[in-house]
């Protein structure tokens, strides 16, 4: 491979770019020069542990290790999607199940079709971006859901009272929140190739592959981003939605 | 001396066994009074010493109340005494904090709270209509029961309340207020509720549309429907509610029967 290897200066030099966001963060009194120093501390550690970490596991070849990393993956991303559905009663096993639920379905199909194997340097980098972008997804549900129930109480209540079960009340509600969750893969799949090269293909090209082949994996990841994204986010709305009712199909 | 004292204990005790038995007696007349009362006219809908309680302020407070199938009460009291939260409760939107609510002489807990809200029907005060359409808004109440809408019945309710056939097609945001007011009321009563709640109906419209749904409403108690309205004018109460029912600050200030 002819791929660019990156020096450690020129990765520190590179940090200089951060202090770009934070001076912003500074001027415009955005009171976010915190966060954003947590957040790049985060992603650096959090990078170079998943770095030794998976040199490690892709050494041990067993599916066992392989599978229990998508677990831990998994339970990570939904602390994080519980997170936005602050107030949503069981959160995280809402989340769990719906991220576990989109990632075994759409890495079956990926693993079945043999578009990968169920190897770990495959099946690793592939889990995390499936589950990362339910989890993504998982948030803008939950927050969206968790304010159409405030700001659209009086429709709810006016179905109830027109004989509608608590599903027929909300329908509108978990419809939107899906929708919001789809929207932002069904934009990136539109915009692919046109306004970025996307994550998957860039990281290849870098690494030398030819773009004709870097494409290929790339339409595939788009394939699996819809399946993913969709399937999460049904299962999250409609568990989530019967939390907002009490047992007398009331608005709490 | 010690008859004496015998003979005041011997009186003592046979006045209290006297006011016992008197007492006892006339409780018992009174309770087979109050069941014969009620063995005449069930009660459609009670209130049991209900209140409502949210984030510490009292809503209601202490609230009991007997209405009868066939009455038309009309509701009054200044805004913030509680009104809304009291059709609320009976439409089983909410429950009380504390107290009973009997329909039909059986715990409103006790019925399925789907099947409840579809006897009991209640038509909000801003009259918001929800979808996109006139259509979306009155095939609902069929959607919700799992039928398909019956044109021919929506179109003939639309009549009623003066409304051509083809406001099913008009987008809500073209109507103007009165005329929403008038979907969300038929909206209402298309499935034939057997109890409907109004929360200041006729606020929104002017004196033509109030008369045609005053009409509405008068004939719909007249053929058995059980009617609870809110409304702010003293002057509409009187004029077609049999008992006027006054609420103040969470309480029951008076109920009065009017005819």
């Amino acid at each position: 491979m002819n791929g660019t290897n990156i020096s450690t200066a020129s990765l520190l030099a590179a940090s200089s770019l951060v202090m770009i966001a934070i001076a912003f963060s500074y001027y415009q009194k955005l009171k976010l020069e915190k966060e954003i120093l947590i957040g790049i501390l985060r992603a650096v550690v959090q990078l170079l542990v998943v770095g030794y970490l998976l040199e490690y596991i892709f050494g041990m070849e067993n599916p066992l290790f392989t599978t229990l990393l998508i677990l831990f993956m998994t339970f990570n991303a939904a602390m994080n999607a519980a997170k936005r559905g602050e107030g949503i009663e069981n959160g995280f096993a809402i989340s769990f199940v719906s991220i576990l639920a989109g990632t075994v379905v759409t890495l079956s199909i990926l693993v079945l079709s043999k578009a990968i194997k169920y190897e770990p340097y495959q099946i690793i980098p592939i889990s995390g971006m499936v589950i990362s972008n339910a989890m993504v997804a998982l948030g803008l549900c939950f927050r969206n859901i968790t304010s159409q129930f405030r700001s659209r109480r009086e429709e709810v209540e006016i179905k109830l009272s027109l004989g509608a079960d608590m599903m027929t009340a909300a329908k509108g509600i978990i419809r939107d929140s899906i929708r919001t969750a789809l929207l932002p893969t069904i934009d990136s799949a539109k915009t692919m190739g046109i306004v970025a090269l996307p994550g998957t293909m860039t990281g290849l090209i870098l690494a030398g592959t030819s773009p004709i082949f870097a494409v290929k994996y790339q339409i595939m990841v788009v394939f699996m981003m819809f399946s993913t994204t969709s399937i999460a986010s049904m299962i999250a709305c409609y568990l989530a939605y019967r939390k907002f009712f009490n047992n007398r199909q009331q608005l709490i | 001396m010690k008859a004496a004292f015998k003979a005041a204990f011997k009186r003592f005790a046979y006045k209290r066994l006297r006011s016992a038995a008197f007492g006892y007696l006339c409780s018992n007349i009174q309770y087979y009074l109050i069941k014969d009362e009620e063995g005449l006219q069930l009660s459609l809908i009670e209130l049991k010493n209900i209140s409502y309680i949210k984030e510490d302020k009292t809503i209601l407070n202490d609230i009991s109340l007997k209405l009868e199938e066939g009455d038309f009460i009309s509701i009054m009291g200044a805004s913030g005494s509680g009104k809304s939260t009291m059709l609320k409760i009976l439409s089983h939107l909410i429950s009380p904090t504390s107290g009973q609510v009997l329909y039909r002489e059986k715990d409103m807990m006790s019925y399925d709270p789907i099947l409840l809200r579809r006897e009991i029907s209640y038509c909000v005060q801003s009259g918001s209509l929800f979808g996109r359409t006139v259509e979306d808004n009155l095939a609902f109440p069929y959607e919700a029961r799992g039928l398909v809408m019956d044109r021919a019945a929506v179109l003939s309710m639309l009549a009623r309340f003066g409304l051509e056939a083809d406001v099913l097609n008009e987008e809500n945001k073209n109507l103007s207020g009165g005329e929403k007011q008038r979907v969300a009321l038929v909206r209402t009563l298309l499935l034939n509720p057997a109890v409907v709640l109004l929360d200041e109906v006729t606020s929104a419209l002017d004196a033509e549309n109030t008369r045609i749904v005053e009409q509405i409403i008068r004939e719909l108690n007249e053929s058995g429907t059980t009617i609870l309205w809110i409304t702010h004018s003293p002057e509409q109460s009187s004029r077609l509610a049999n008992k006027l029912l006054t609420v103040e600050n969470g309480k029951i200030k008076s109920l009065e029967v009017l005819r």
